[in-house]
Order: C-alpha cells, then structure tokens, then sequence
C-alpha cells in the first residue's frame, strides 16, 4: 500500500510544527529525563542562588543601618561581579554539556523528518524552561538564606527592592541559559544528519 | 568464473543503454544515481569515497549493496538517503533530483517517503517503544489520536504488541530493531533504508530480521535497498550491487553468487581485476628494475 500511494513525483514541503507541539515535545523532553534536567537546572540554580544571596546580604546591611565604608562597598560590588561571572559560566557550561551530549538525538531527529528550526525552537523552550525554573529556585533559596541567617534585622528589610533583584534575577538566568544553549543547537541543527549521528561526546 | 565475466559484460553493457533509454525507463526506477562522486578531506588528505556511481533501483524491488568495509557502501547510502550530498553527480529519488532540494523539501522527503534502518538501531533512548514509533508521524502533523492508533497497529506487525511502554534498554537488541521497523514504517514510506540492520544482531535474530524485511517488502511492495555484509541478506534480495573503492563492480541477481560467500566472491572479483592488472604491474616492474640498475651504478 506504502509504494502505492507514491506515485506521483511530487515532492511538499515538510510542515513547521506549531509552537505549542513544540512546547509540548520539549516539556516531555523535561520530564523523561527529570534526572538529567535537574542537574542541568541545578547549575543555573547555584549560580544565581550565589547572585540572589550577595544581593539580599547587601540589602540586609543597609537594614541593619551599618553606612557602609567605601572599602565594604567595593567588596560588595566585588562579590557582585564574581558571583555573575560564578552564574554566567555554570549555566553556560551545563547548558552547552546537555546540547552537546544530545548531537546524536538530534541526527536522527533530522533523519526522521525534523526541520532545523524545530529543533532549535525545541531546545529553545527546554532551556527556557530549566533556566527560569532554575533561577526561580534558585532566588528564592538565595534570599530564604540571607532572611533565616539575620532574622533579628527581617524588619527594617527592604522587601520590595528584594522582589526587583529577584525578577532581575530570573530574568538574568533565563536569558543566560536560553543564550547558552542556543549557538550548539543552531550548530547541531544545522549539520548534516549523517555527521550529527556520527558524533561521540 | 564465467559467472563474473557474465556481471561485468552486463555492467558494462548496462551502462551506456540505460542513458539513452531514461526517459522510456523513467517511471520504473524509484531511485536513479547517476555519476556520483563524494571526495572528503580528512586534513590535508583528499579521500575518494565514490568514484562515479551509477545504479538504478526499481519501484518495489528488493536491492542489497554489498562490500567490503570503506568500499564507500554506506556513503553510497547516505547519499540515496538525502542523508549526504555528492560531490559530483545526481541522485533521482522518484525523478526528483534531491540536490535541488531546498531543507524543507528535504525533510519532508526523510519523513514521509524514506524510512531508516541502521546497524546501531538509533532509538531514542529516554523514549518508550511507542514514542520512538510515533516520532516521525508527530513531524508529519499527525493528531496524537492517530499516531496512538497506528503506533500500536506497527508495533504490533513487528510482534512486539506487548512491549509498547518498554524503553530501548529494556528490551533486546533484536526487539530494538523491530521497534526501528516499525518506526521506519511510520509514515508508509515508499523506500526503507536499511544500512547493516543484522550487523549488531546474532544469527538467529538478524534471521528474524532478514525474514521481516522481505515480507514487508511482498505485502506492502516498499522498496528495501540495504547494505549488508549478511550472506543470508543477500540471497533474499532481488538483486545485489557489489562496490568495491567507490566503484560499482557488478549488480548481480543473487544466483549468480552461487553458493559461494560474499567475502569468496569479492576476493574472486578482485583476482580478476589484479589479473587483469598484471600487465601493468609487470610493466611497472621492468621500469623499477632499470631504474633500481641506475641507482646501483650511481
């Protein structure tokens, strides 16, 4: 029946799924590799949990009235910056590991009828995903720390200031796991089937 | 003997009547390679993988391609598969040239009218046996209610009806290639692929294998083209291509092999073209010898 219905030489063009069946392959992507994802969101998690707790400690000198000398805010904007640079190379050095770890998957993805696109946009949402949940968690187990270590200072908090580092936060991890694990996956998207299945990591 | 003159007379014979003939022939062959040539540059050293290949398959048949490891057979393949592009030369899948496909096109080509078969299975490992069946329909915009459907039925032709939720691991190396059948089934596709399906299965299961593939072939008349190294493979074909350093060397019906193996026949092919080279090779072997005389006074 199969070589019947071939009878024209007629080739289409293969559809481009729409973004919901996208978001639904990379949510199962997620969840049948719940292990594998955590511990890739567990990097951006770390790193922006570090990021959170230096902002919310800061916060949290300016509650306990200390003015702080120049020579302490220099150490502040210090500990900023490495925590950054801490956030920046954990998520991308996760995010890159499970794209690459995955070329093979990919190849026969591409084998069995998927556009680059698809692909990308896959990887994409998934990274999307495990970056916001991640610094979400992450923020939060950031400021829990810094709020449980100074109780007796909670009061003078500046709490709205905390929910905007929070959001920058998030907003900061997202965007570092979505752009890390971009440039692999256009790149393995791209490639020749044969070549991506080709490849050992 | 006489029977690999008989497949180089038809070799060389075939060649120049089916160019004059394509168009009367046209509808007949679903895959037609004409010339193809792939050079890869591995460093700074040029590797000839196929060196001008021509071979028609016809719609329905049952074509193996065998030879040695590196004769080129599985770039060969890749090519037929719009997996790889030629350096040189065209590949007519259904008399559309695949180099003139743009990514969509080709896509659509991989999902809808070519299933794949590999010697490493290449499932999905994180997937259960049903969703590595009903990948290829997702990308064909099937609904989730029949991909259920007829990822059960496929699964169920290849008799693995009670493993649907089992994931690769789970299951035998032979029960992982019936899963990659049926996922190649998928979107009932006009040619299957098959490169060295038995080559990680034991006798007993790439039997099995073997046996599946012919009577996929029967009742559904897909066309099956694999590369095999399976002496057993082979004599179901309908037709066997033997390549050898990127060069088609005789498409035989396997029949004409005989009894005798496909490493006795390629070594027997290869006698005959190291005969036929021998004149050469003395002529070499004069120059050496004046030469060698030459430094020898020098």
């Amino acid at each position: 029946m199969a070589a019947m219905n071939s009878g024209t030489a007629r080739v289409e063009r293969q559809i481009s799924l729409p973004f919901k069946q996208a978001f639904r392959i990379a949510l199962r992507n997620i969840t049948i590799r719940v292990g594998r994802a955590m511990i890739t969101g567990a990097g951006t998690m770390l790193g922006i949990a570090f990021l959170m707790s230096v902002f919310a400690s800061n916060l949290m000198l300016a509650a306990k009235g200390a003015e702080p000398s120049p020579a302490q805010a220099q150490k502040a904007a210090w500990l900023v910056a490495m925590s950054l640079l801490v956030s920046f190379v954990g998520i991308t050095n996760s995010m890159l590991m499970s794209v690459t770890e995955r070329y093979k998957e990919i190849g026969t993805f591409k084998c069995l009828g998927a556009l680059d696109n698809f692909i990308v946009k896959m990887f994409l949402i998934e990274s999307g995903l495990l970056g916001f949940f991640g610094s979400l968690i992450g923020s939060i187990i950031g400021l829990l720390f810094v709020i449980v270590t100074n109780l007796a200072f909670v009061g003078a908090f500046n709490w709205a200031l905390a929910v905007l580092y929070m959001l920058a936060c998030i907003v900061l991890g997202t965007i570092l796991s979505v752009g890390a694990a971009l440039p692999p996956a256009i790149r393995a998207a791209k490639m020749q089937a044969v070549d991506a299945m080709r490849t050992e990591v | 003997m006489s029977s690999i003159a008989t497949a180089d007379a038809q070799n060389g014979a075939a060649a120049p009547a089916v160019s004059t003939s394509d168009d009367y022939r046209a509808s007949e062959h679903i895959v037609r390679v004409r010339g193809v040539k792939r050079v890869y540059k591995i460093g700074e050293v040029l590797v000839h993988a196929l060196r001008g290949i021509d071979l028609d398959i016809k719609r329905g048949e049952f074509m193996a391609i065998m030879g040695p490891s590196g004769s080129g057979k599985s770039t060969l393949f890749n090519m037929v598969g719009g997996l790889d592009k030629p350096t040189d030369g065209t590949v007519f899948i259904d008399e559309v040239d695949i180099a003139q496909l743009d990514a969509g096109e080709l896509a659509w080509l991989r999902c809808r009218k070519i299933g794949y078969i590999f010697q490493t299975f290449n499932l999905i490992p994180v997937m259960t046996a049903l969703e590595n069946v009903t990948l290829p329909m997702i990308f064909a915009g099937a609904s989730v209610d029949e991909q259920m459907e007829k990822g059960k039925r496929l699964l169920e032709t290849v008799g693995l009806g009670d493993r649907l939720y089992n994931k690769p691991g789970q299951l035998s190396g032979g029960q992982q290639q019936r899963v990659a059948i049926a996922r190649a089934l998928a979107n009932d596709p006009a040619i299957i692929l098959a490169d060295e399906p038995t080559g990680n299965l034991d006798q007993k299961v790439g039997e099995e294998i073997i046996q599946m593939l012919k009577r996929l072939n029967k009742e559904s008349g897909v066309t099956i083209i694999t590369a095999t190294h399976d002496d057993k493979m082979y004599k179901r074909a309908d037709r066997v291509s033997i390549v050898i350093d990127g060069e088609i060397q005789a498409v035989v019906p396997p029949e004409q092999l005989g009894d005798n193996t496909v490493d006795g026949f390629l070594a027997q092919l290869k006698e005959e073209k190291d005969a036929a080279a021998i004149k050469d090779l003395e002529t070499a072997a004069e120059v050496t010898a004046t030469n060698a005389a030459i430094t020898g006074e020098g």
